[in-house]
């Protein structure tokens, strides 16, 4: 276990370089270069300054050199300094942002998995059936839906029409004075529609997935076997074939998050939750370079994180993983 | 209001302090509950965004500004029937020739750590107004002053070289706290986050993305305000921003004309918020980069003007809830000339100009002169729906004549460094708020075309440059409005701008709030009087 | 591999037309292409012709799905959309299956430290939250709509280069492909004449869901400002324009997005049945 941990964790470095590399080329794709930018913004920038900022981003450099400079800044976590009129170093302006994006997913994905997996045995189970028909229409029709018109109706009714639920934000106003058990539930409120929007909208691959290996595994010879000796249908499948179908299944998990995260863009933008995908898109539309240079890093780590622990997962629920395939 | 005028070339459709000269109507269906005065509950408002700092010297957006209006004060300040009083100046004495002013100080006045407010502040403001290493887009009215004093304690003097205008109105510039800046560098200061000022409201908490928050300064000098607290929600979606107003989530907002007029006059939405309704001092144009060969030809501007239906505009973007512009003034106030003769609705003239100006339609349907396309781009600021749907209706207008026209929306921000100041645009659609004081010496003269200054365009015409000067170099009314009447005349033939329309303010706030006058200047002047009777406070 | 006496098309269509669901929205699907290539028959319309004067006025004889702000008639405004939106659909996957179905082939047929490095490439590109990508390309350097099918398929080819690499591996060992090599065959003929055509059913499967994916993926730009520019409609910028009055004009927001909702759903649709017809499993 321990030489696949060691040699899983030595297979980050390239990726994590291939990462750096790619949003490297991606930000010098836009015209213009960061600094002169940033001194844009403010005229009166002392040549001083722009001396030190030129020194950061090494721009007299050739490119080689610059990509370089910015991978040993990277080494510290030190992703420079918005360019936004706050001018706070990118860092804090992130990690002040990740845990409710990150929770908000995490949250999301649990949810994902644990509704999306019985839907799919179950779809796979009744195979052809109208009953899995009808599951494939209703977790494609929340594939489908665009989400910002989905939320935005769902705010309609639920917020505005019936007064079930707040409409945007992640607390009401006073949040402060209330008791433990009252802000809980008053984010479980908040919480409510951008979660199950955004668990509704990524049921549809996983279930289908699901339903495919099921189908895969429920065709195998073993189970045929175990039929054949007339064990009850339920002993079959829950006991035989759930525990082999669910296996592939695991390794999807860190492969979700990016959709996910992807995603929280549209949410909070519309739901007004102050988190990671709003300040990209503040960014971005800012031609905030170091903060948008940050988060796709920082995105994109969260992601390789979720695959290792995926396949850590993997390796100790299957045993010939961990000694090696052969 | 001056420093208003300058760099705030707003998101105006956002904004509730706009003011009026006419009577403003208010419509609502709420019964005038009374109640006496009382203090408590909470206002709380929406923004798209988020304020950039707290020090208004160094901002240029109009959410920063709204928050730091309530924290810090000026000198003077315009009052409802937009007159210039004194805020912390108590009184103020203008020499006979009208070079120097003595401001007397409001004594007793107290920054909200405790210290007390003195002319050492307002010499500190002035100073670090005008220092060069300070990024800030108000110094212009303040390189006027030739020499600034404080005589004593609560007398601060300042004198000029010539006469200059506007200068008791600059003085309307937010005091900035010398004891906690001086000898250090504004632009990293605290106070952009967590500022201390001398307003009727104190800082209280910011929560990046979530929400800023703002408590009744209980020392007030004009007293305690009776809503307690004031709460700026961020709320990037303009669709969200309007469920949470019906939602109870919010209690004001600036409606959209479309809100206005086609989803508001329920009786539930009229029981429940009081809308008011009048000319905003602002006004929206297209403006050509004159520094392009294209735009150089004086007949290809006022053929465009005369290609675009100015009224089509106000039905399609305001639902009629707005006038013609027709130069840089509100229609009604004594600066402004009615009846310029400025290029009416005329595509057949538009035409033929453009004949004359060498342009022959080529068999696509498009312009071309020496083989090139008459093609622009209009670009305009992200998240104006207003400016956006300008945008298309001109665009449809300038196809008929036979221009092909694209629009780019662009974030403020990016759009104002990468594009407006290194001149990288064709076209603008942009707006001004109109100041009180009607020099526009910024805007128009020769002088004020390099990066960052607000004539962008390039816009260079000796006669403006000589009407500027004049205008803003005496006191006489009469003469001032001789020299911007001949302004408004030169730009409705050069037509550097097409100047479209002046838009109507609509906020909306819920019918709790009582204590709401409106008036010339709007509804917001008197914030620190509104308030809800204790029957009805909710927070 | 099929019955006697049938080819192996109809076998597939045989297995396709059982699963109804599926020919529903192959139906749609075609539907909407005679739409989009009718557009201009079926509506007296200019879908960029503003009236100022009769704006979001709701359904009625003279405009079926009402007008929209601007008072261009949303009935035509969706019709011509689906043009758009189809283009960019198309476009964007074409260039996904063409650069996925490169990097498969090299990489699945050549083996070795070409392999490697491509399918890192591969991992690489999977990381990135793929919206993120797409919104800070675009919103860099600017919203058109070349731009924007060129960046969703620059960033959507990585499954098909996966699906296509599995497909390489397990054929090359096949009997067929050995015989060619012994028999002298190039390099180039044998992939593009021998595997290539073996590949061809997953990859198609993943279009299908490609081409939905781009549609939703250009309405979620249009929702943040950045999809297909006026005045050229797409149902992203219908839709997007519609949301400020969801309540009261309805129409506006409301066909454009079942237009998405049900496009996006049959696309899925297709592609499932496709997966299901070719699936050995299914053979009896």
């Amino acid at each position: 276990m321990a030489n696949y941990l060691i040699k899983r964790i030595a297979m980050l470095f390239p990726l994590l370089l291939g990462i750096t590399l790619i949003t490297f080329t991606v930000i010098h794709l836009a015209p213009g270069e960061p600094v002169e930018m940033q001194t844009a913004m403010s005229p009166k920038v002392s040549a001083a300054s722009r001396a030190r900022l030129r020194e950061f981003y090494g721009l007299d450099k050739p490119l080689h050199v610059q990509y370089l400079r910015w991978l040993g800044h990277l080494a510290h976590l030190d992703f420079g300094r918005s360019f936004a009129p706050d001018n706070r170093p990118v860092t804090d302006k992130i990690v002040e942002r990740i845990p409710i994006t990150l929770s908000l997913n995490v949250i999301a994905l649990i949810l994902e998995f644990g509704l999306a997996i019985p839907i799919g045995i179950l779809a796979a189970v009744r195979r052809d059936s109208l009953l899995d028909r009808g599951i494939s229409v209703f977790v494609f029709v929340g594939f489908a839906v665009p989400t910002f018109w989905l939320a935005l109706l769902c705010m309609y009714f639920f917020g505005v029409k019936f007064s079930w639920l707040p409409i945007s934000g992640i607390h009401s106003l006073g949040y402060e004075k209330f008791s433990a058990a009252g802000r809980v539930w008053d984010l479980a409120k908040h919480l409510v529609l951008p979660i199950s929007i955004a668990t509704f909208g990524s049921l549809a691959g996983l279930s289908r997935y699901m339903r495919s290996t099921m189908l895969e595994v429920l065709s195998q010879d073993y189970i045929t076997t175990a039929r054949a000796k007339g064990l009850q249908e339920r002993v079959v499948i829950f006991k035989h074939a759930l525990k082999n179908a669910l296996l592939p299944v695991i390794t999807l998990l860190g492969f979700s998050l990016p959709g996910l995260i992807g995603g929280s863009v549209i949410f909070e933008t519309i739901f007004a939750i102050p988190g990671m995908g709003q300040l990209f898109y503040q960014g971005v539309m800012a031609r905030d370079y170091p903060l948008v240079m940050g988060i796709l890093v920082i995105g994109a780590c969260l992601t390789l994180v979720g695959n290792l622990l995926a396949d850590l997962c993997y390796a100790v629920a299957d045993p010939r993983i961990r000694h090696g395939r052969s | 209001m001056t420093l208003r005028r300058l760099f705030t070339l707003l998101l105006v459709a956002l904004q509730l302090s706009a003011c009026g000269q006419s009577a403003p109507e208010q419509k609502s269906l709420a019964r005038p509950k009374g109640g006496a005065p009382a203090y408590g509950d909470a206002l709380i408002t929406g923004s798209i965004g988020e304020p950039n700092t707290l020090i208004p010297l160094l901002a240029s957006d109009s959410a920063s500004h709204e928050v730091a209006g309530l924290v810090y004060n000026g000198l003077v300040r315009y009052d409802k029937n937009l007159k210039l009083e004194g805020d912390l100046a108590r009184s103020w004495e203008v020499s006979p020739d009208g070079l120097t002013i003595t401001f007397h100080l409001r004594p007793g006045v107290k920054w909200h750590d405790g210290k007390e407010f003195t002319s050492r502040d307002v010499l500190y403001t002035y100073r670090v107004t005008v220092d060069p290493k300070t990024p800030t887009a108000y110094s212009e009215d303040f390189k006027q002053v030739k020499k600034a004093e404080a005589l004593d304690t609560y007398t601060f003097q300042v004198s000029y070289d010539k006469p200059f205008a506007p200068a008791l109105a600059s003085w309307g510039i937010a005091i900035l706290p010398a004891h906690l800046l001086e000898g250090k560098d504004i632009t990293k200061s605290p106070l952009a986050r967590s500022p201390i000022g001398t307003g009727p409201y104190t800082f209280k908490e910011w929560i990046p993305g979530q929400k800023l928050a703002l408590e009744a300064n209980p020392a007030y000098w004009e007293g305690r305000p009776y809503l307690d607290r004031f709460v700026y929600r961020i709320i990037p979606d303009n669709s969200t921003m309007y469920m949470e107003l019906k939602a109870g989530g919010i209690d004001t907002m600036g409606l959209s004309p479309v809100q206005y007029q086609r989803q508001t006059n329920t009786p539930e939405f009229l029981a429940r918020f009081n809308k008011y309704r009048y000319p905003a001092s602002a006004y929206t144009y297209l403006g050509y980069n004159l520094r392009l060969p294209l735009f150089k030809d004086r007949r290809v501007r006022q053929a465009i003007s005369h290609a675009i239906n100015k009224e089509e505009i106000i039905q399609g973007v305001l639902l009629g809830m707005g006038q013609i512009a027709h130069g840089p003034y509100k229609p009604g106030t004594w600066a402004y000339k009615p009846q310029v003769a400025d290029p009416e609705y005329n595509p057949a003239k538009a035409q033929q100009l453009l004949k004359e100006a060498g342009f022959v339609m080529g068999p696509d349907g498009i312009l071309a002169k020496d083989g090139k396309p008459f093609s622009f781009t209009i670009m305009t600021n992200q998240g104006n729906d207003q400016r956006m749907k300008c945008a298309q209706i001109i665009q449809r207008r300038l196809k008929r004549v036979g221009i092909d026209v694209k629009i780019r929306v662009m974030e403020w921000a990016s759009f104002l460094t990468n594009f407006i100041d290194k001149g990288k645009f064709e076209a603008v659609l942009l707006g001004w708020t109109i100041g009180q004081d009607p020099d526009l010496y910024d805007v128009w003269h020769s002088s004020k075309t390099e990066p960052k200054e607000l004539n962008f365009i390039g816009f260079k015409n000796a006669e403006v440059d000589r009407l500027l000067i004049e205008g803003r170099g005496t006191f006489d009314q009469e003469q001032r409005k001789r020299c911007y009447w001949g302004i408004q005349d030169i730009l409705a033939q050069e037509q550097p701008y097409t100047f479209l329309y002046v838009p109507d303010a609509l906020p909306a706030v819920a019918s709790r709030f009582q204590g709401i006058e409106p008036a010339p200047a709007g509804i917001m002047y008197n914030l620190i009087k509104w308030y809800v009777p204790e029957a009805e406070q909710q927070h | 591999m099929s019955e006697p006496g049938r080819g192996p098309f109809q076998e597939f269509w045989r297995r396709f037309t059982a699963n109804r669901f599926a020919v529903a929205a192959l139906c749609i699907i075609v539907a909407l292409f005679v739409l989009s290539v009718c557009a201009s028959f079926l509506t007296p319309y200019d879908p960029d012709a503003i009236d100022a004067w009769h704006v979001l006025l709701p359904p009625s004889a003279a405009h079926f799905f009402g007008t929209d702000e601007l008072g261009r008639d949303v009935f035509t405004r969706v019709v011509y959309g689906a043009r758009v939106s189809l283009k960019v659909g198309f476009v964007a996957v074409g260039i996904a299956v063409a650069i996925g179905t490169v990097v498969g082939l090299v990489s699945g047929y050549y083996g070795g430290w070409v392999d490697t490095v491509l399918m890192r490439l591969v991992d690489i590109m999977l990381c990135f939250p793929t919206f993120f990508l797409i919104l800070a390309v675009i919103a860099m350097l600017e919203p058109s709509i070349w731009y924007i099918m060129v960046i969703i398929g620059l960033t959507g080819w990585m499954g098909v280069a996966r699906l296509v690499r599995a497909e390489v591996l397990s054929l090359k060992s096949r009997d067929f492909v050995s015989a060619a090599r012994v028999l002298g065959a190039s390099d180039r003929r044998i992939i593009f004449r021998h595997i290539l055509p073996n590949a061809l059913s997953p990859v198609l499967v993943s279009a299908t869901l490609g081409v939905a994916g781009a549609i939703l993926t250009e309405s979620a730009l249009s929702f943040l400002g950045i999809g297909v520019q006026p005045p050229t409609p797409s149902w992203g910028n219908i839709l997007t324009s519609g949301k400020d009055y969801i309540e009261f004009a309805w129409w506006l927001s409301l066909f454009p997005g079942l237009a998405i909702l049900v496009t996006v759903l049959s696309y899925n649709l297709v592609g499932e049945g496709i997966r299901d017809a070719l699936d050995p499993r299914k053979q009896q």
